[in-house]
């Protein structure tokens, strides 16, 4: 009798998928989000190991091999697989090198970005009228510049290093996770099981945290995983204009800055960080859609 | 919960809303709820019926204390409720939502969701103690030790709304506030529920407060009823008074609108015309009074009080 029970029960776990097996059943129908994840997962592992992978040091210079083309053009070398910059430096340890920077970026920044907007838009949610409005218009004045130019000032008065850049892109990037966890929390805040909590005793905090948030999390998610990539994009572009990592960091927009006056002599040392540039946000993106799909229910497919 | 009182006594209730109101444009005021006493005794139900809009919920509100009332009072097992008070009192009260897919936190699982009551208002227990209470109450609403750790979307919506009584009653509530409990579920599982709590009230001495709209759900539950119409009590007394002698013409109409079971007896139907006026513009009148068919210059002009024999009804020319 125990026996059959016990093998209902297992039967009954084995025909209702766990959370995270339905989430990823959903992910794999988005072939191109599966790219991108794979893409995104090379990436990563090329990040964390860039000093094993990488052939030489960054910023080692090979004088007597300076803009060397890329292997497959007439005097390129299995040496400098990729050609070597205008210092005579390997192009591919840099761009391998290069990833480490930029997911540090991404990174970072998303964390932040996520961290304070989602509690500024907690608090919005759950604040007083005047308060909640105070907030709102505050966010709608850092989204009325345009996201660039904001950051690029606020550089400007920080000083340009890659620290202050994240910073100047996470305060640029906040404003959206405000407004998407304060309108979450706005529809969430009216349903039942908020008010049984409140009923409970759930003080104002409890609310916030642990019961509200949780159930906001989906499109959090998503729009952290897109802004991933246009952190590493305007992390870039800070760089290209000389606002953000500065030289001999190999960072790709930098590289791509320094890289600026050979565009018609050797095309490799601007086309190279460009595909990675590329590459990378791409798959991000891709995977961000990805997930989108997946985490809300009302796009699901049934 | 000995026979010290009611549970709960309210004098006078009443809640305003004030709406519109812009830059240019004085708030209008809705009241929601106005002028309601009662009394409910440990052990007893009281069911408020009337159609919707009528103030039903907004009283649950009031009485679980999620809104403070903007006039009048009311006490719980003799206490006084005042907005500083309401932390301690309330674990005497709880509620039960008419939606039980909306009232449980998809993101917990069931065992979550019936401690966190504890969790806020019993710091001290442990958690050995509190998966023990979980358990229990699990037993008493009739779910399986298996259900502890699954969560709510594997549920149907009968099993939900047994979720959801137990939640209620992990503090041991006097009052319990049932907020259209059944009439979101299908009317074999209605009766199941409605079962389980009639058993729950028979063995914890609870007193409910039965929102309802639905009579013959309230002809089986329900020790008293309480008729409200436009915000305001038109009606307050025994089932059995109402149901067979009811002396508001709008309890009438309720009642003749219920359907019966028995084919044979035929009942002559009383059909309101009109619609029920804006709480913005409440009539100055009996409230009823623009749909009633005995409504006459007095009813319009003057507001009839609750009073009168056997039980009190808001009329000035009552049926019975």
């Amino acid at each position: 009798m125990a026996d059959a029970s016990a093998q209902t029960g297992k039967q009954m776990i084995g025909t209702r998928p766990s959370r995270l097996r339905d989430f990823w059943n959903s992910f794999r129908e988005n072939r191109g989000a599966v790219i991108g994840l794979y893409v995104f997962l090379a990436f990563l592992l090329v990040a964390v190991f860039a000093p094993l992978i990488a052939p030489y040091s960054p910023s080692a210079q090979f004088r007597d091999a300076i803009l060397q083309p890329p292997v497959w053009q007439d005097g390129g070398t299995w040496q400098f697989a990729l050609g070597t910059d205008a210092v005579g430096r390997d192009m591919l340890s840099r761009l391998i090198h290069g990833a480490r920077f930029s997911f540090f970026v991404g990174i970072v920044v998303v964390v932040v970005a996520v961290t304070g907007g989602v509690i500024i838009g907690l608090i919005a949610g759950f604040a007083p009228s005047w308060l909640d409005a105070l907030i709102m218009r505050l966010m709608d004045i850092i989204l009325a510049f345009p996201s660039l130019l904001l950051a690029l000032v606020l550089v400007a008065v920080l000083g340009p290093t890659l620290l202050n850049a994240m910073i100047a892109i996470a305060l640029v990037l906040q404003p959206h996770y405000v407004r998407l966890t304060r309108a979450s929390v706005m529809s969430e805040r009216s349903k039942d099981y908020v008010t049984a909590s409140r009923v409970a005793g759930a003080g104002r905090l409890r609310l916030m945290f642990i019961t509200v948030l949780p159930n906001c999390l989906a499109p959090i998610i998503v729009q952290a995983a897109l802004s991933f990539s246009t952190a590493i994009l305007d992390a870039a572009a800070l760089g290209f204009l000389g606002m953000g990592a500065q030289p001999p960091t190999p960072e790709w927009g930098t590289m791509l800055a320094d890289a600026r006056e050979f565009v018609l002599r050797a095309w490799w040392v601007v086309t190279f960080p460009g595909i990675a540039i590329l590459v990378t946000v791409l798959a991000i993106n891709l995977m961000g859609d990805g997930l989108r799909d997946a985490l809300d229910p009302k796009l699901k497919r049934s | 919960m000995s026979a010290a009182g009611p549970v709960i006594e309210a004098r006078d209730l009443g809640r305003d809303y004030e709406v519109g109101g812009g830059l240019f444009r004085d708030p209008g005021i809705v009241r929601a709820v106005a002028g309601t006493s009662f009394s409910v005794e440990a052990g007893k139900t009281l069911a408020v019926v009337g159609e919707s809009g009528c103030g039903k919920s907004t009283l649950a509100r009031l009485v679980t204390m999620i809104e403070e009332p903007t006039s009048g009072s009311f006490a719980i097992a003799g206490t006084e409720v005042t907005p500083d008070r309401w932390a301690e009192l309330r674990t005497d009260v709880q509620i039960v939502f008419q939606d039980p897919y909306g009232s449980l936190n998809l993101r917990q699982k069931v065992g979550q969701i019936l401690e966190e009551p504890l969790k806020i208002n019993r710091p001290r227990m442990t958690a050995k103690e509190r998966r023990a209470k979980g358990l229990e109450m699990m037993r008493l609403v009739n779910l399986r030790e298996e259900h502890y750790d699954r969560y709510p979307h594997m549920f149907s919506g009968g099993q939900r709304q047994r979720i959801a009584v137990g939640r209620a009653l992990m503090l041991e509530p006097k009052l319990l506030v049932l907020d259209e409990p059944v009439s979101a579920l299908d009317l074999s599982i209605q009766s199941q529920i409605l079962n389980l709590l009639n058993d729950l009230q028979e063995r914890l001495d609870l007193a409910y407060l039965f929102i309802s709209h639905d009579l013959s759900v309230v002809r089986h539950v329900a020790d008293d009823i309480l008729v409200m119409y436009l915000g305001r009590p038109v009606e307050f007394g025994p089932k059995d008074e109402i149901f067979d002698a009811p002396r508001h013409p709008y309890t009438k109409a309720l009642i003749s609108a219920t359907p019966s079971a028995d084919p044979a007896q035929r009942r002559e139907r009383i059909k309101l015309v009109g619609e029920l006026p804006s709480p913005l513009a409440a009539p100055p009148g009996c409230p009823f009074a623009p749909r009633c068919w005995k409504a006459r210059d007095r009813c319009r002009d003057e507001r009839p009080a609750m009073e009168g024999e056997p039980h009190p009804a808001a009329c000035f020319f009552p049926e019975a």
